[in-house]
């Protein structure tokens, strides 16, 4: 059955700039699965840990004092908006891992209010992704992921997850909160990769 | 006549649009025809599903406004700006044009003539919806149950079902009480949203055994819900359903 | 921010897979014990799928996701669903 609804549009899509399936949006959307967590910086904490379980461990002043990043991005969310050229600030990853010791192919990004999702190690660095704690030039806010929010623009959105809290470092690939529920495990944008099996 | 659903998996299907009506400025009601419609119980909804001509799709749930009484049904939507799915059904969507459902679903938030115990109605904007199913099911079974409504509104431009509330406000079984939390008509003294106060006039009491309906926007139900159990309502008879906002795909 | 719904919403993605309304059943969380009708569980949909939280304590009840193949259903926050055979 293929019922088309007369004179529906849906929000606006297309564009060469953009990845197939996606509309342009010049808000910035809200998603969430879960109430969102308010994590003080005092209280905040990143920690990677390898998969020989050692791990390392920065709080909130350790990560100011670590050279921060202007990033300028377009970012593709799974549910279909794309927002172009937006600005952050943030910690690239290489300058968190450099002196981490591993040989692990994966990571799985664990957050405040427990969602996960997993990546490639590979993906998370070579200027690929950051600890971003600054959006438009203003402190994260909650809604949007603050105090600080892994930025991994060249997937799909929800890889860069929210409320960060640390890297699980690991040999073999687990997935992560949406990826066991039917997301596709890499989730290129340009490759359509939505749902597993893409 | 008693009249009994069929239970069985559900999935996308065809109705037409029969009739249109216009309820406010911003709310419109359209009548569906659905060949074969297995019935529905007042309170329940359906999902609504769009299609673009490149295939994109959305779909949004609306609450069944009418009672079961044939093969039309109908719903309410209030347009919500900027929206993607309200606007369409407001004011694109047009008499002869086919819209697809999946329904009627949710178990929950249902009243049936056969229910003990008195009943309380509470909606705000568009909650109203359900509630009139009810009443319109408790006045087609032209059930004896006390049944009051209570319904928030912004202004009085803004109330949907006007002459139908008038009419199911006229028999003695039901009680219809609007509140302006905006703007009021004149000789109504009183403009604020539902408080305390106005549950203890207004609403059954807890010993009056009733089942309460609370449906609206998420904060307006969380309110609502709040004061009846702080006014000694047993929160197992408080039934509430949340309409957002909440603009995700689903 | 009440940026959820509830369990009523589930419905039709429910009723896509299961005969009964799952929305009426009475549900247990897994995380805390607390005990209630899915219907007044928070759901927030405003994600890439459906996500059913417990009230009492924020855990993960349930989620759908709609792909457009398959549907997933986790339903491993639950300890059960006791729904009426009547
Ligand atoms: C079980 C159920 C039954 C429902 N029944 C009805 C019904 O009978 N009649 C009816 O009109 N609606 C009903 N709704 C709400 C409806 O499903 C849609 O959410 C609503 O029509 C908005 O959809 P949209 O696509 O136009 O807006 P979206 O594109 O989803 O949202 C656009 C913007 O508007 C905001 N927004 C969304 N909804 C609201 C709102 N309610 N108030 C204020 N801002 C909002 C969003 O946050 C977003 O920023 C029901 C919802 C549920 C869960
Ligand atoms: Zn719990």
């Amino acid at each position: 059955m293929n019922i088309v609804s007369p004179g529906f549009t849906g929000r606006r899509r297309g564009g060469t700039e953009l990845p197939p399936g996606q509309y342009l949006t010049h808000e910035f959307p809200v998603l969430s699965a879960g109430p969102t967590p308010h994590v003080r910086t005092e209280h905040w904490e990143f920690t990677v840990t390898t998969e020989s379980g050692e791990m390392y461990r920065w709080d909130w002043p350790a990560l100011m004092a670590l050279p921060a990043e202007e990033i300028t991005k377009d970012i593709h969310c799974v549910t279909r908006w794309s927002k172009l050229q937006t600005t952050w600030k943030g910690v690239s990853l290489d300058t968190l891992l450099a002196d981490v010791e591993t040989g692990a192919d994966y990571a799985m990004a664990h957050s405040y209010g427990g969602y996960t999702t997993n990546l490639p190690l590979e993906d998370l660095l070579d200027g690929q992704s950051w600890i971003a704690y600054e959006y438009d030039d203003e402190p994260l806010d909650p809604e949007h992921g603050g105090p600080a929010r892994l930025l991994v623009p060249h997937l799909y959105f929800w890889k860069s997850a929210k409320w960060v809290r640390g890297l699980v470092l690991s040999d073999t690939e687990d997935l992560g909160f949406w990826e066991t529920a039917g997301y596709h495990e890499y989730g290129d944008p340009w490759k359509e990769q939505r749902y597993a099996g893409d | 006549m008693e009249r009994t659903a069929i239970r069985r998996r559900l999935t996308w299907q065809v109705g037409t649009v029969t009739d249109v009506r216009r309820e406010t400025e911003t709310a419109r009601t359209l009548v569906l025809e659905v060949p074969e419609w297995q019935g529905h119980l007042a309170g329940q909804h359906l999902d609504v599903r769009l299609t673009a001509e490149d295939g994109y799709r959305a779909s949004r749930s609306y609450s069944v406004a009418s009672a079961w009484t044939g093969d039309t049904i109908e719903l309410t939507v209030e347009q919500v700006p900027r929206g993607e799915v309200s606007p369409y059904l407001v004011d694109v969507l047009k008499v002869g044009d086919p819209l697809e459902i999946r329904g009627p679903v949710g178990g929950w938030f249902v009243w049936t003539p056969e229910q003990e115990g008195p009943v309380q109605l509470i909606g705000g904007g568009s909650g109203v919806v359900p509630l009139r199913a009810m009443l319109r099911a408790h006045a087609a079974a032209a059930s004896t149950t006390k049944a009051r409504l209570l319904y928030s509104v912004r202004r009085p431009e803004s109330v949907i079902y006007v002459s139908d509330l008038k009419e199911l406000a006229a028999s003695d079984d039901v009680d219809v009480r609007l509140v302006y939390t905006r703007e009021a008509p004149a000789g109504e003294p009183r403009i604020g949203r539902i408080d305390a106060d106005l549950i203890s006039q207004y609403a059954f009491k807890p010993e009056d055994g009733a089942t309460t309906y609370v449906c609206g926007p998420t904060p307006f139900v969380e309110t609502v819900a709040d004061l009846l159990v702080a006014a000694g309502h047993d929160p197992a008879k408080v039934r509430t359903e949340r309409f957002g906002p909440t603009g995700g795909p689903r | 921010m009440s940026d959820y719904l509830d369990g009523n919403v589930a419905a039709g993605p429910l009723s896509e897979l299961f005969a009964v309304d799952l929305t009426a059943a009475i549900a247990q969380c897994n995380g805390c014990g607390h005990t209630t009708v899915f219907a007044e569980s928070r759901v927030y949909a405003d994600a890439p799928g459906l996500v059913a939280r417990c009230v009492g304590c924020d855990s993960v009840l349930l989620r759908i996701v709609t792909t457009p193949n398959d549907t997933y259903l986790d339903l491993r926050g639950l300890t059960y669903l006791r729904v009426p055979t009547t």
